[in-house]
């Protein structure tokens, strides 16, 4: 279980976390939503201790986090950023191996290869396996960085915008992925998510914040309404349910 | 396999290396047990040969450190203010404590090495725009700044000889008991290597590092303290070779990439080479008299840093 107690976090003068208080229960899909600047990535990163707040604190599994061991964490919870600029000259393989690392201090066991494996045959990679980073395409990019991240083998995931740069295909077949994640290996997912399609079909749960709150959270049919989703986006969102799921229509 | 190959290679020239200089060697002559071909061989072909191969490859394993923790392909220890700090620090010393054995001098030239660095990386945070060429601009003016420091003591003292040699490499002068302190930068050098995964996750960024539960700051320290410590080794005993650190891990980086667990062998390889076949060219174009391994180098590594630059291989971060 992931627990925030009233988070504040400003920069300058402008608060961009604003009293937030949550409650992620262990298992499934918790979908993030709200507009840029909404504080989102901002949240993710004070969740996994890679930005301090300035009052406020969180726990995973009833343990601070920012008295937790780093490794220890590192073996708890897995988290991909939404920018990740590399100088490093590094193969798709010798990055997803690093997801490793809090394991194996850089001496892979024959588990950690599985583990790497597995994580680039999920996210399609095994061909791109030698390429060098800087000659992939942002998609493929994109995929290294969460193989990476899967490879950690972490209870918790954390991933913001992982569908970032990925076509039809590669975003359902990562949501896929997660989903098998969550139901085989009862893993916590928490992820920040634009396409709130994606959000209502997938999710277990959905947050939606707006200036550096958490103003709704709820079940997909609790959130994808038109009311709500006016009152999170500022603007008319159509709200049709087809095969059972909630879509929103806002591209008229 | 290829690293076995280029591992001969350097044999080969350490070889030719024993047998260049001056005075000529024979090997029947030292078969024969001729004393003064053995003399000159153990008095000074085989420490400058070692001393040759242990500052190429500590400095270029320096350079590849440096680069891979301040993420940027352009810095080396002559381009950070680090050689000019360690210099400084060895001319306090040779002030205040003449006296002092050449290790405790090192050792504060490392200290002020590291303090130097720890400047410039100062200076850097502070700066908002962070192209890939600011930096080593930045640490180019604080290496100017510090070096007008270090002229300013060693003119008035007298010692302008002293410093010049330490930043102009130059191994003519290398006997028996000059170089030994370079083992110590070799080991300092090997420790990079034994802990190579750490240094590559610290150069994924603090984020990516932290996230996989490294104490990047610990790492950074650790990095830059051995790139302070193998550049004040060296310093000290035969003086800085130019551009080593910066050509050969770009070079290495092209063809292997920048894990460096794989590319720390190669770039030790390559740099004892380079600086092993640049001597040697020192000692025979213009024999009997000899062009420093420094000159040398510094013209060939200035020109290959230009077409590394206009290659522009990499976008700015
Ligand atoms: N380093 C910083 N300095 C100053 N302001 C910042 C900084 N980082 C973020 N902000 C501000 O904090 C607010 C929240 O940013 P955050 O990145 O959390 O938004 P977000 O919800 O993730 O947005 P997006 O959907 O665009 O990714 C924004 O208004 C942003 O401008
Ligand atoms: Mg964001």
């Amino acid at each position: 279980m992931i627990e925030t107690r009233a988070l504040r976090k400003s920069y300058g003068s402008s608060l961009v976390l604003d009293e937030v208080s949550l409650t992620l229960p262990r298992g499934g899909i918790t979908s993030i939503i709200g507009a840029n600047g909404a504080g989102k990535s901002t949240l993710l990163s004070v969740i996994s201790r890679l930005l301090t707040a300035d009052s406020g604190a969180v726990s995973i599994d009833s343990q601070d986090i920012f008295r937790a061991a780093g490794p220890e964490l590192a073996r708890k919870l897995a988290v991909l950023r939404q920018d990740n600029h590399l100088n490093a000259r590094l193969t798709v393989k010798e990055l997803v191996s690093f997801g490793r690392y809090p394991h194996s201090k850089g001496r892979l066991t024959p588990a950690c290869r599985e583990a790497v494996n597995h994580a680039m045959t999920w996210l399609d990679l095994t061909a791109l396996s030698d390429r060098f980073l800087d000659q992939l395409s942002g998609g493929q990019r994109q995929r290294a960085f969460v193989a990476m991240t899967l490879a950690q083998e972490t209870d918790y995931i954390l991933l913001d915008e992982p569908l970032n740069n990925l076509d039809m295909k590669n975003a359902r077949a990562m949501m896929l992925t997660l989903r098998q994640a969550v139901q085989a290996l009862q893993k916590t997912v928490v992820m920040v998510l634009h396409d709130i399609n994606f959000a209502s079909v997938h999710s277990d749960r959905i947050i939606a914040m707006k200036a550096g709150r958490v103003i709704h959270s709820g079940t997909p049919a609790q959130i994808i309404t038109p009311a709500i989703l006016r009152d999170v986006y500022d603007m008319e969102i159509t709200v049709q349910e087809i095969d059972g799921h909630r879509f929103a229509f806002y591209y008229g | 396999m290829r690293l076995g190959l280029a591992f001969l290679l350097v044999a080969a020239l350490a070889a030719i290396s024993l047998t260049v200089g001056v005075s000529g060697l024979s090997l029947s002559r030292l078969l024969a047990g001729d004393g003064r071909d053995w003399l000159i061989l153990w008095e000074s072909r085989v420490p400058r040969t070692l001393a040759l191969l242990l500052a190429g490859a500590s400095m270029a394993i320096a350079g590849l450190l440096m680069q891979i923790v301040i993420r940027n392909r352009f810095v080396e220890p002559s381009t950070t203010g680090t050689v000019e700090a360690a210099g400084l620090g060895l001319l306090v010393m040779t002030l205040l404590a003449p006296g002092a054995p050449v290790i405790v001098k090192m050792a504060v030239g490392a200290v002020f090495a590291l303090g130097g660095t720890g400047l410039f990386l100062l200076v850097l945070r502070r700066v908002p725009l962070r192209d890939q060429m600011i930096v080593p601009l930045i640490g180019i003016i604080l290496t100017g700044v510090l070096h007008a420091a270090t002229t300013f003591f060693a003119y008035r003292a007298d010692l302008m000889q002293t410093v010049l040699a330490w930043t102009q490499g130059d191994l003519s002068g290398v006997l028996r008991g000059r170089y030994e302190l370079l083992w110590l930068g070799a080991a300092m050098a090997a420790v990079a290597w034994i802990a190579a995964d750490r240094f590559t996750l610290a150069g994924l960024g603090r984020d990516m590092a932290t996230s996989l539960g490294l104490a990047h700051g610990r790492v950074l320290a650790l990095g830059l303290s051995i790139v302070s410590g193998v550049t004040a080794v060296v310093v000290v005993t035969v003086g800085i070779i130019p551009f080593l650190g910066l050509i050969v891990p770009n070079l290495v980086s092209l063809a292997l990439g920048d894990n460096m667990r794989r590319a720390v062998p190669w770039v030790a390889v390559s740099g004892a080479g380079l600086v092993l076949a640049c001597d040697i060219l020192g000692r025979i174009l213009r024999a009997p008299y000899e062009i420093p391994v420094g000159t040398i180098l510094g013209v060939i590594g200035s020109l290959t840093f230009l077409i590394l630059i206009l290659k522009g291989r990499r976008n700015a971060a």
